[in-house]
């Protein structure tokens, strides 16, 4: 008798809607979303190539009170994704990484947590204490 | 309604464990890649990561953390680090492993959900000249910026030149 599709009890099945597959959704949405952002962002970056005064008015909008939760929700995207990746890397490399993937993905969580609070708190503390 | 789950075969029925050999039709792909290609990017998004994180955050940290944060961002900021080698070299490698490494994600998430195979072929072609277009540009920006721009009397441009250009010319 193989096990390996539902739980016993009807709970749904090994892999589907528990915290494996929600983490994985999450992963790839943050993941499409960086690379969006990345090919933007080289293509502002570039602009220091036509003007200074081409790049401080692109740049400028990076400076928008708007754009400011917006760098908040990409370094949001950036943290989860970086964080889940060591988790995923020490699921596949660390001996006991499959029987505790539930713990880390915790204290992924938990991590990317405290790590926003302090961002934000920073970038809310620089953009409204500056000008 | 109990669902004995050792004779399911519809994907609604659950996920099969990897290498089951029982695959939904939807999810064969002909032409798959072959060979040591997939084990190599496996690999390649492993490393590649860990070392991004680093190359990142760091980049997040001297960007938005640390002096004015976000306030002091602007063509003299860039001029100033990218006055320095190191920082020259660490954009160059945060730029080839962030472009590669989404890249390759990008073209397993196409692989999952273009059924057809027309389809994956475009999405995968435009993927492919996006990326190289931004590889190369993004290249070519940080080789050939050139910080202590002048006017046509060959004066330093005021106001965006950074400080360390006076002294350089005239
Ligand atoms: C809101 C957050 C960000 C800000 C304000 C920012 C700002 C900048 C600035 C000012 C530069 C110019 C050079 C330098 O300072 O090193 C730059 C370059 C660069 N950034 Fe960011 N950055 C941000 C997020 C990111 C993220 C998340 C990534 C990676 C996914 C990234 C990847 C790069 C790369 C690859 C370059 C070099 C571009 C080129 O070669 O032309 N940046 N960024
Ligand atoms: C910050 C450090 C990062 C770490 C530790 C990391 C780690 C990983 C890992 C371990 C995977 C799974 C690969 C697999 O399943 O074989 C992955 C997938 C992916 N990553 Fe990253 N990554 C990072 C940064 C980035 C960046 C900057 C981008 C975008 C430019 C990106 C885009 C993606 C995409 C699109 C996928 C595919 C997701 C999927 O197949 O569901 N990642 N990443």
């Amino acid at each position: 008798m193989t096990q390996t599709k539902s739980t016993p009890g009807g709970r749904g099945t090994l892999y589907k809607g528990r915290e494996g597959m929600w983490s994985w959704v999450g992963h790839r949405i943050t993941g499409v979303g960086i690379f969006f952002f990345l090919l933007v962002h080289v293509l502002d970056t570039s602009l220091v190539r036509v003007s200074p005064e081409a790049y401080n008015a692109v740049i400028g909008a990076y400076k928008h009170p708007i754009m400011i939760f917006g760098e908040i929700g990409l370094v949001g995207a950036i943290v989860f994704h970086a964080f889940n990746g060591l988790r995923i890397i020490l699921v596949d490399f660390w001996k006991q990484g499959t029987r505790y993937h539930k713990h880390m993905l915790y204290a992924v969580l938990i991590l990317w947590f405290v790590t926003m609070a302090a961002f934000s708190a920073r970038h809310l503390m620089i953009f409204f204490g500056g000008e | 309604m109990t669902t004995t789950n050792s004779d399911a075969v519809l994907p609604s029925q659950g996920i099969e464990a990897p290498r089951s050999g029982r695959i939904d039709p939807k999810y064969l792909r002909s032409n798959p890649s072959t060979g040591s290609f997939e084990m190599v990017a496996w690999v390649f998004m492993r490393v590649s990561g860990a070392a991004l994180v680093v190359l990142i955050f760091v980049h997040l940290w001297t960007n938005l953390m640390v002096g004015d944060g976000i306030h002091q961002i602007d063509f003299a900021f860039v001029a100033g680090k990218w006055a320095n080698p190191v920082w020259q070299f660490w954009d160059l490698t945060m730029l080839w492993l962030a472009m590669l490494h989404g890249t390759n994600g990008m073209r397993t998430i196409i692989n999952d959900y273009a059924e057809k195979d027309s389809t994956r072929l475009w999405l995968k072609s435009m993927l492919y000249v996006a990326s190289a277009v931004i590889i190369i540009l993004g290249t070519m920006v940080i080789f050939t910026f050139e910080p202590c721009l002048t006017d046509d009397a060959g004066n330093l441009l005021e106001g965006v030149a950074p400080q360390f250009c006076h002294g350089v010319t005239n």
